[in-house]
C-alpha cells in the first residue's frame, strides 16, 4: 500500500512540476495546488498506513495509529489553502493591471 | 518562568490583531505600534538577561513533555537574534510614518508588520522542525501582504514570482520534514539530533540534509537560488525593504546554522564542503550583481548575497572561529543592512530618483546623510574598528585554521569589491556639483534618525567587541556541543 501511495505522490509531483513550468499564471497555480496535494499525501504515507486502530495511546492498549502525520497534514492543508486563495487574488490583480497573464511578458525590463 | 519564552511571539501577535480593529485611526495606531514595539524590545532584553543568568529557557507548550509536544527553546543564540530583530523593528516603526503614504499606512501596514515580527521571532525560538515551517509561513504571509502594499503594477508583477517561489520551497520543506520523520520518527530538533547519531544508514540522512539545505538556501538567497531576491526586495516601500533585507534572509541562515550544527553533522565531508563552495560563489556573484547596476536600492539589495555567503562560509568551516564569526556577522549584518536600506531610501526620497546617473552632489545639502552613508559603507566592507571587521576577522581566521586559502582570498577580494560598489554610490551620488533640487532639511532629519540609531549600535558592536565577544564565544560553545542543546530540551 505504501508503495502505491508513494508512486501516486510522485505522479502528483510530476504533474505539478509540469504545470509549474507553463507560462500561463492559472496553470502555474494549479501546479502549486497539485504540489501541495502530493506533499500531503506523502506525509500521510511516511507515517505508515494503517486501518482500524485508534490514534490514542492508552496504557496497555493494543496497536495504535500514529496521530502526528494527521496533525501535520491538517496544519499544512490550512496553510496551503490560505496561500492558494491569496495567490489567486494576486494573480487576478496582477494580470488585470499588467494586461497579460503570460509569465514570459511579466519578466520586466532592466530600466523602469 | 519558562512561559517567558513565548512572550516575543505573543506580544506582536496580539498587537497585530488589535491594530486590525482601528486601522483607519492612524494617529492612535502609530502611537500603539511604537509603544508595543518598545515594550517588546524591553521584554526581549529582559529575557536575554534572564537567559544569561539562568541558562536556556525551554517552554513545553500545554505541559506536553518534550519530545512529544511543541517546544520553544530560548537559548542564547535565539534570544540574541530576537533582541536584534526587535531593535530593527523599533527603528523601522519610527521610520514608517515618514516613508509610507497615509493610504498605505491605513491599509493594515502595522498589522502585517507585527505579524512579520511574530513569524521571525517564532522561527528563532522554536525547537520543533514542523513548527519552524509554520513560523516560516507566518512570516511569509505577512511579507506577501507587505510586498504588495501600494498595489503598483511592478509590485504585483514581482510579488507574484516571490510568492510562487516561496510556495514551492515551502512545499519542499514539508516533504523534507516527512522524509526526516520517516527515518528518525520525530520532528523535535533535539530528539532528531539524538537519533541522527544512532541511524546506521547515514547516506539517506545526508540526502535529506542537502534537500533541507536547499529549502533554507532559497529563503536565504544563496547561490544559485538568489535570483528572486534583488528585484522583489526593491519594489516595495523603503521601510518594507529594510525589514525584508534585515530579517528574512537571516532567518534562512539561522535555520542552516541551527540544523547543520545540531542535526546534520554526520557527514561534514559532503554537506559542509558544499557550503564552502556555495559560499564562495554567493560572494562573487552577489558582488558582481552589486557592481552591475546604477540603481542605488538594487546595489544594497545585491549586497545581501555576499553577506549571506560570509555567514555560510563560517557554518561550512564548522570550527570555533568560523562559527563565532558567523554568529557575529549575522547580528552585525542584520543591523547594518537595515541601516543601509533606510539610508538609501532616504537618499532616493530626497534626490527624487534612485538612478545614480541622475544623481550628484547630495553632500552639499545633506552632509550628515553623506558621512553616515560613508561610515555605513566602511562598516559593510569590514574596515576596522567597525563591527564588520570583527566578523570577517573571525571568519578568515577560521578559514586559515582549516587551511582553506581559496575561500579566504575570495572573501578578501569580495570585501574590496563590496567597498567599491558602495563607494560608487558615495562618489557619484554625494560628490560632484551642487544639484538643483528642493532642500527639505526637516524631512531629512526625520528620515535619518532611525538610521543614526542603527548605525550607532553597529559602531558600538564594533568598538565594544571586547564586551560583546564573550557572549558570542559562549553561543559558539553551545552550538558546537550538541549535547548541551539536547540536554536542556530533553532534560536527561
Amino acid at each position: 500500500m505504501e508503495i502505491i501511495m508513494a508512486v501516486l505522490a510522485g505522479l502528483l509531483f510530476a504533474t505539478a512540476i509540469y504545470n509549474l513550468l507553463q507560462k500561463q499564471i492559472l496553470r502555474i497555480i494549479i501546479g502549486t495546488v497539485l504540489l501541495s496535494h502530493g506533499a500531503h499525501l506523502f506525509i500521510l504515507t511516511m507515517g505508515k498506513l494503517k486501518r482500524g486502530d485508534p490514534p490514542i495511546i492508552v496504557e496497555g492498549a493494543g496497536p495504535f495509529t500514529d496521530p502526528l502525520p494527521q496533525a501535520l497534514i491538517l496544519t499544512s492543508i490550512v496553510i496551503s489553502f490560505g496561500v492558494t486563495s491569496f495567490l489567486l487574488v494576486l494573480a487576478y490583480r496582477a494580470s488585470t493591471l499588467n494586461k497579460t497573464d503570460n509569465m514570459e511578458e511579466l519578466r520586466g525590463s532592466e530600466h523602469e | 518562568m519558562s512561559n517567558i519564552a513565548v512572550l516575543p511571539i505573543l506580544i506582536p501577535l496580539v498587537a497585530g490583531i488589535i491594530t486590525i480593529f482601528f486601522h483607519k485611526k492612524i494617529k492612535a495606531v502609530r502611537f500603539f505600534a511604537k509603544l508595543v514595539t518598545l515594550l517588546n524590545l524591553g521584554v526581549a532584553v529582559w529575557i536575554g538577561y534572564y537567559v544569561i543568568q539562568n541558562g536556556t529557557v525551554v517552554l513545553e507548550t500545554g505541559d506536553w513533555v518534550a519530545p512529544y509536544g511543541i517546544v520553544m527553546v530560548a537559548d542564547r543564540l535565539a534570544i540574541f537574534l530576537v533582541i536584534t530583530t526587535n531593535i530593527i523593528a523599533t527603528a523601522c516603526v519610527f521610520f514608517a510614518q515618514h516613508s509610507l503614504s497615509l493610504k498605505q499606512e491605513q491599509f493594515y501596514f502595522y498589522t502585517f508588520y507585527f505579524l512579520l515580527i511574530t513569524g521571525v521571532s517564532g522561527a528563532f525560538l522554536t525547537g520543533d522542525l514542523f513548527n519552524l515551517f509554520v513560523f516560516y509561513e507566518v512570516l511569509l504571509m505577512a511579507s506577501y501582504g507587505l510586498v504588495i502594499l501600494g498595489g503598483e503594477r511592478v509590485q504585483l508583477r514581482e510579488s507574484l514570482k516571490y510568492v510562487l517561489l516561496n510556495l514551492f520551497s515551502s512545499m519542499l520543506f514539508v516533504t523534507t520534514v516527512a522524509f526526516l520523520y520517516s527515518v528518525v520518527g520525530t520532528i523535535n530538533m533535539a530528539q532528531i539530533a539524538q537519533r541522527v547519531q544512532e541511524v546506521e544508514q547515514t547516506g539517506i540522512l545526508t540526502t535529506i540534509g542537502i534537500v533541507l539545505f536547499f529549502v533554507f538556501a532559497t529563503k536565504g538567497a544563496i547561490f544559485p537560488l538568489y535570483f528572486w531576491l534583488p528585484k522583489s526586495y526593491i519594489v516595495p516601500n523603503t521601510v518594507v525593504s529594510a525589514l525584508f533585507g534585515a530579517l528574512l534572509t537571516k532567518v534562512g541562515i539561522y535555520s542552516i546554522l541551527r540544523t547543520f550544527t545540531l542535526m546534520f553533522t554526520n557527514d561534514t565531508g559532503v554537506t559542509h564542503e558544499l557550503f564552502i563552495w556555495l559560499a564562495a560563489l554567493s560572494m562573487l556573484f552577489g558582488v558582481i550583481g552589486a557592481l552591475s547596476t546604477n540603481n542605488i536600492k538594487l546595489i544594497i539589495a545585491y549586497n545581501i548575497i555576499p553577506a549571506v555567503g560570509f555567514m555560510l562560509m563560517g557554518i561550512g568551516l564548522l570550527n570555533d572561529a568560523g562559527i563565532s564569526g558567523s554568529v557575529y556577522y549575522l547580528i552585525h549584518d542584520m543591523i547594518i543592512k537595515a541601516a543601509l536600506f533606510l539610508m538609501v531610501g532616504a537618499l532616493a526620497y530626497l534626490a527624487g530618483t534612485s538612478d545614480l546617473t541622475k544623481m550628484k552632489g547630495m553632500i552639499h545639502h545633506y552632509p550628515l546623510l553623506g558621512w553616515m552613508f560613508f561610515i555605513g559603507s566602511l562598516v559593510l566592507a569590514g574596515i576596522p574598528p567597525f563591527s564588520g571587521f570583527i566578523g570577517k576577522l573571525l571568519l578568515l581566521r577560521g578559514g586559515i585554521e582549516e587551511e582553506r586559502f581559496v575561500i579566504v582570498v575570495i572573501g578578501l577580494l569580495t570585501s574590496l569589491l563590496i567597498l567599491l560598489s558602495m563607494m560608487r554610490i558615495f562618489m557619484r551620488g554625494f560628490w560632484g556639483e551642487k544639484p538643483d533640487i528642493k532642500v527639505q532639511p526637516k524631512q531629512a532629519r526625520k528620515l535619518m534618525m532611525p538610521a543614526v540609531f542603527l548605525l550607532t549600535l553597529s559602531i558600538i558592536l564594533g568598538i565594544g567587541a571586547e564586551w560583546f565577544y564573550p557572549h558570542v564565544d559562549t553561543i559558539t560553545t553551545e552550538l558546537l556541543d550538541q549535547g548541551s542543546y539536547i540536554d536542556s530540551v530533553l532534560k536527561e
